[in-house]
């Protein structure tokens, strides 16, 4: 049994599909990113994943529980950190936590217990009754993502957490996220389109247009996918000549290129050739950057369709 | 039975916490009627001489209290949008409690928020010769209390069907305002031609009105109110049923594809 099930999951907006029957598995424990440019159809499936939207067709389960037939069982299990910021600013630190607790059924003194011990993890005890509207955006992120483990769900969704955050503050949330997993061992989906911060996620699926075209752990996908670089450069004429017979490209210069899925097995092979002279070597080995770009193309996606996604939810 | 009632207690301790919280409100919350009594209700009891049976700063005491129940239940039921719009009604939708109590929990907030504001406005009777006996001190809170729950049931119920808060100004215009002047509170029902007075039948706040009337005058000998009690009773009850049960519908399906 994984964490999270989906299948062939189709949910349209006046005909335009949002979400273009997508299938995917979370296991336990695992933290799991799901990459894509705006408008892709990430918030759209993590709605439908905390049963903020109803799919149109196909099955979704969260904690082997149907979002469609047991939604509120879903809810039950599941901890939720907003693209936006859903604190109320009028009410303290404290308050907000509180607040959060008591609508999921905990007692008060299991929920200041548990309040206590998630803000000293975070290290704003010195904030709990600070009114919200006070604390640095960064703090309230934090803050956040404590609100959405308070009940200890079995998942955890995280749509954004970093946007709009600074990169010492983003790499403070990242920090946080991953020892949260490791301490509580909760299962984390989080939806980013920063790529390096998912460069070291357990897995990662890439949505364009509604479907999702790669989907594994980083690392791999990258060496599935994408080509690594690797440049020569030389004054010798008679290397020059043995790296273009082996498929290089010449730069100009004394410069030499070649773009290989298998980096390994071509440095190996141009080093046993004999009487060499190389004078400066380099390999790129692309991030996942690279990769996403290639898989999705170079073209800027505005916020439109997402945007009009959102407020149609308000609407009906 | 819990599962109910705690949302509904957290989100009315929420609402309070913030209402004494924001002093400029509750400034403006109890200034408002205090001048309406006091500044209008003094120039105007200098040109009305008509038959009403009491002074005019007297007459218009039950109808300043149900504009005070009026604003605050409607506001605090508006806070609704606040919320969506900042995105904490997106928080509350993913707890796992009912809807119905985040929607009733709105109305107990306003209806609290309303009563506590009316009973500060009541304060102001005895400086203007209106005295209570215990018992209509009590009876008058039963009744603003049920008022209170009609108008922010009402509120809810536009709250879940505007989109944004820039229809609050249409609203206000629209509906609350209308919804205060044809009431009975500035003046009496029957001297109004008939057209309006059927609008004023189809104002919950007229019922309401006027049993504050049948409850604050009961001394005056020659007071004649226009609607009676028991029908006051009976189709205030009647309306608040209604709204309760209508806001609920429409909290409900504003939140659902």
């Amino acid at each position: 049994m994984n964490a999270i099930e989906v299948k062939e999951l189709h949910k349209t907006y006046d005909g335009v599909p949002a979400v273009d029957g997508i299938s995917f598995e979370v296991g336990y424990g695992e933290l799991f990113g799901f990459l894509g440019p705006n408008g892709a159809g990430k918030t759209t499936t993590i709605n439908i994943l905390c049963t903020l939207l109803k799919p149109a067709s196909g099955q979704a389960c969260v904690a082997g529980l149907d979002v469609n037939k047991e939604p509120d069982k879903v809810r039950k299990n599941i901890g939720l950190v907003f693209q936006e910021t859903t604190l109320d600013n009028e009410l303290t630190t404290f308050e907000n936590l509180l607040f959060h607790a008591y609508l999921y059924g905990l007692a008060r003194s299991k929920a200041i217990e548990r309040i206590d011990e998630l803000l000293s993890m975070i290290g704003l005890q010195n904030k709990k009754h600070e009114i919200v509207k006070h604390l640095s955006g960064g703090m309230k992120r934090r803050l956040e993502v404590i609100r959405g483990l308070l009940h200890r769900p079995r998942v955890l969704f995280l749509d954004e957490p970093t946007i709009g955050l600074d990169p010492q503050t983003r790499a403070g949330v990242w920090n946080f996220i991953k020892d949260m997993k490791q301490k509580e061992g909760t299962t984390i989906f989080v939806t980013t389109h920063y790529m390096e911060e998912a460069a070291d996620f357990d897995k990662i699926a890439i949505i364009d247009h509604g479907k999702i075209i790669a989907i594994g752990n980083p690392q791999k996908l990258i060496h599935e996918m994408s080509k690594a670089i690797i440049t020569f450069s030389t004054d010798d004429d008679i290397t020059a000549r043995q790296l273009l017979s082996h498929g290089m490209v010449s730069l100009g210069g004394k410069k030499y290129q070649i773009k290989t899925e298998k980096p390994d097995n071509f440095i190996k092979q141009m080093f046993g050739l004999p009487g060499l002279k190389i004078d400066e070597f380099k390999i790129n080995q692309p991030e996942l950057e690279e990769l996403y770009i290639s898989l999705t193309g170079t073209e800027i996606r505005d916020e439109h369709i997402e945007h009009t996604v959102f407020k149609k939810r308000h609407k009906t | 039975m819990r599962r109910f009632i705690l949302p509904v207690y957290v989100i009315t301790l929420r609402d309070l916490k913030k209402f004494f919280r924001q002093k400029s409100r509750l400034i403006g919350m109890i200034a408002r009627p205090l001048t309406w009594l006091f500044i209008i209700g003094t120039g105007l009891n200098q040109i009305i001489k008509g038959n009403l049976g009491v002074n005019y700063i007297q007459f218009i005491l039950p109808g300043i209290l149900g504009m005070t129940i009026l604003f605050s239940a409607i506001f605090s039921s508006i806070s609704i949008v606040w919320d969506r719009e900042f995105g904490f009604m997106k928080e509350i939708l993913v707890t796992p409690i009912s809807r119905f109590s985040i929607a009733f929990g709105k109305m107990v907030s306003g209806t609290l928020m309303s009563t506590i504001q009316g009973l500060i406005i009541m304060a102001a009777a005895p400086f203007i010769g209106i005295r209570f006996t215990m018992a209509e001190v009590l009876l008058l809170v039963l009744f603003i209390m049920i008022v209170s729950m009609c108008i922010s049931a009402i509120g809810v119920f536009i709250a879940s069907l505007i989109k944004s808060f820039e229809s609050f100004n249409i609203i206000m215009n629209f509906i609350v305002m209308p919804m205060f002047f044809l009431s009975g509170a500035m003046y009496p029902i029957n001297i109004l031609p008939k057209a309006m007075r059927y609008f004023m039948y189809l104002n919950p706040l007229t019922y309401g009105i006027d049993s504050f009337k049948h409850i604050m005058f009961v001394d005056f000998a020659n007071f004649h109110s226009d609607i009676s009690m028991l029908h006051d009773i009976v189709l205030m009850l009647s309306f608040t049923l209604g709204s309760i049960i209508l806001a609920a519908l429409a909290f409900n399906r504003q939140q659902k594809e």
